[in-house]
């Protein structure tokens, strides 16, 4: 309709004067308007269903549970609760938040000086270097798999979380390319400003571009967490076999048989898994936007 | 990797720039350092050794065994579940990104001409996205699930067929497909920053030829944003070779038996195989039953053919692009 609309801009002199014509284009672009929002609540029914009916279905009775009801006939918040002690949720609570944090961490110390010397600093070889991160990026884990995990056999590392912790001191491939797109939006001037003050390298780095990137580094460190919060390969690699470093997304991928052989209560440890993350993205959608609008910008 | 400033000046330089020379050098090096550590080791010693492996008998309690090509002749001549795999992940590969792209840049579409609650319809239909892939499939699984699902439920209330879903072989992967569509929220936002950075003059000087709304998608919005949607099917095909968690989660969860990975033979791809990835199949060889010469060669087939992959997306990308700016 971006047609119609400059259309009726062209004629913008003309606009005072009630011709039929007139008429006719705004009721097109008042019917355009209500067709369009028809269709977009539509589709935001279509993708909030499932919401729906997984938060009904978690506060169900476990005899209601097994009828294919829609709507709960009582509300049994107690089933949260449940889940608690039906599954070792807090374990697996403990495991993820391990995880998740320690590699985020060190992810931030590892990486956070490769993304500067590969934006901010001038050295024969750095396109190549930043093809390799690219390289890295794309690389599917599975290529690279059999020797690493041979690796972490040796080293007894394999039924822990460690075997995905631990690599992330040594730099991640998406955490470098999307802190380096970051860095690359900083104007110069400001680092040049401060070496001419006779700032060090590192000094230019911590106290010039870091307080500048931050919601760059906020977006990255989130989307690390979220990764490992969300991770099933790794731990499924590495844990499967030794529960006690099971993470949430292990313990849920089992927890129906497990544990739970009914659907209230496994949409319950469900949304329970899912709610961490959607809190964060209420609290921080604008830094989240960014980033990811930032992963598609270059490709 | 070499490391060296850059050398603008010809000729002898003094002592003291040749100090400071050296001194930026050591800077770089000591930034990168970790860095260059991680790739040595988690980059290219594993992919020289997975290629040496390849060739090899190796269940980590003997040393490899060389063995020249046989892993390869059964993978492509004696291994029946590896084409199962294959096939199951092509399709995956053509069927689901195919259906993201479209249906992201629909949804995106959509998004820019919703003159009011832009916001709050971007929200609603990233939402999905953030949802942890496990919580995902099991979600989609209850409510798919044939007995007492919600969407069996209301077909059956408007009296229209109530198909198995995940438990029949036929539908098992548009199942996941459609899983892959409620999630499609990060290509959207993408597609959308793409749409709204087409210069505003381009749709006016087309309203003015007097172009239809399909010439226009074709000859302005298209040129603008297909270095996005090639950046979209590529990672989509990258990440399509490597499904995993949603095809392993959902024949677990279906089948109704507890299996993290796969450890029962007998419902892999539950049901009837149908759900069996390259990357779960090199995962229970490689990992479950230690043939780790065998899940090599299965990881070098992978990777020429995500490379490949890439390769030619690439170059049909530049004559795309080109092609649209020669019929301008």
């Amino acid at each position: 309709m971006s047609a119609i609309t400059a259309t009726t801009q062209m004629s913008a002199p003309n606009r005072d004067i009630d011709t039929r014509g007139n008429r006719r284009a705004k009721r097109r672009k008042r019917l355009s308007f209500i067709a369009d929002h028809s269709v977009g609540i539509a589709v935001a029914i279509m993708f909030l269903a499932p919401f729906v009916f997984i938060v009904f279905q978690s506060f169900m009775t476990s005899e209601q549970a097994l009828t294919g009801d829609l709507w709960p006939q009582s509300w049994h918040p107690s089933n949260y609760v449940d889940v608690f002690t039906k599954a070792p949720m807090l374990l697996y609570l403990r495991n993820t938040l391990l995880y998740a944090t320690l590699a985020t961490l060190f992810m931030l110390l590892s990486s956070i000086p490769a993304a500067y010397a590969l934006s901010r600093l001038q050295w024969k070889g750095r396109n190549i270097a930043f093809v390799v991160v690219l390289m890295m990026m794309m690389l599917p884990p599975q290529v690279t798999q059999v020797p690493i995990y041979v690796m972490w056999t040796r080293l007894h590392l394999t039924g822990t979380l460690w075997p995905m912790i631990l690599p992330n001191l040594l730099g991640d491939a998406f955490s470098i390319f999307l802190l380096r797109q970051f860095f690359l939006t900083i104007p110069q001037e400001y680092a040049d400003a401060a070496r001419v003050d006779g700032c060090s390298e590192w000094q230019v780095m911590t106290k010039v571009i870091l307080p500048m990137a931050k919601p760059g580094i906020a977006a990255t460190a989130m989307f690390m967490f979220f990764f490992c919060w969300n991770d099933f390969y790794g731990p499924t690699l590495y844990t499967s076999e030794n529960p006690d470093s099971w993470t949430i997304s292990l313990g849920l991928a089992s927890f129906r048989n497990l544990y739970q052989v009914q659907w209230n209560l496994t949409m319950a440890a469900t949304i329970l898994a899912m709610l961490p993350v959607l809190i964060v993205f209420f609290l921080a959608q604008k830094v989240f936007v960014e980033g990811i609008t930032l992963t598609g910008v270059k490709g | 990797m070499t490391i060296a400033v850059d050398a603008r000046s010809a000729g002898q330089p003094s002592p003291a720039l040749r100090a400071k020379r050296r001194r930026q050098r050591l800077t770089v090096l000591a930034f990168l350092t970790p860095w260059l550590l991680g790739v040595a080791i988690f980059f290219i010693y594993p992919l020289i050794d997975t290629v040496y492996l390849s060739f090899t008998r190796y269940d980590l309690l003997s040393p490899p065994k060389w063995i020249g090509l046989t892993n390869y002749r059964f993978m492509f001549t004696k291994d029946p579940q590896v084409v199962q795999a294959a096939y199951n992940t092509l399709w995956l590969v053509v069927i689901l990104v195919t259906a993201r792209v479209l249906f992201g840049l629909a949804v995106a579409t959509l998004v820019t001409r919703l003159k009011s609650g832009l916001g709050l319809f971007r929200t609603v239909f990233y939402l999905p996205a953030l949802v942890p892939p496990v919580a995902g499939v099991l979600a989609f699984v209850f409510l798919f699930n044939p007995a007492t699902g919600p969407v069996n439920q209301i077909l059956g209330a408007l009296g229209l067929p109530q198909p198995l879903w995940f438990n029949d072989p036929s539908l098992s992967k548009p199942s996941l497909v459609m899983l892959g569509l409620w999630g499609v929220g990060d290509l959207m936002i993408i597609f959308l920053a793409s749409l709204l950075d087409v210069p505003k003059e381009q749709y006016e000087a087309a309203a003015l030829d007097g172009v239809n709304p399909w010439q226009r998608f074709r000859y302005v919005t298209l040129p603008n944003i297909s270095p996005v949607l090639m950046f979209a099917a590529i990672t989509g095909v990258i990440a399509a070779l490597q499904y995993f968690t949603e095809a392993v989660v959902a024949a677990s969860v279906a089948s109704g038996q507890a299996t993290t990975g796969g450890g029962n033979a007998a419902l892999l791809g539950y049901p009837e195989g149908s759900t069996l990835t390259y990357a779960q199949w090199l995962y229970v060889m490689g990992f479950k039953n230690y043939y780790l010469g065998y899940a090599s060669a299965l990881a070098v087939v992978m990777f020429a053919v995500s490379l490949g992959v890439t390769l030619i997306l690439l170059r049909r990308a530049r004559s795309l692009v080109y092609g649209a700016e020669g019929t301008r």
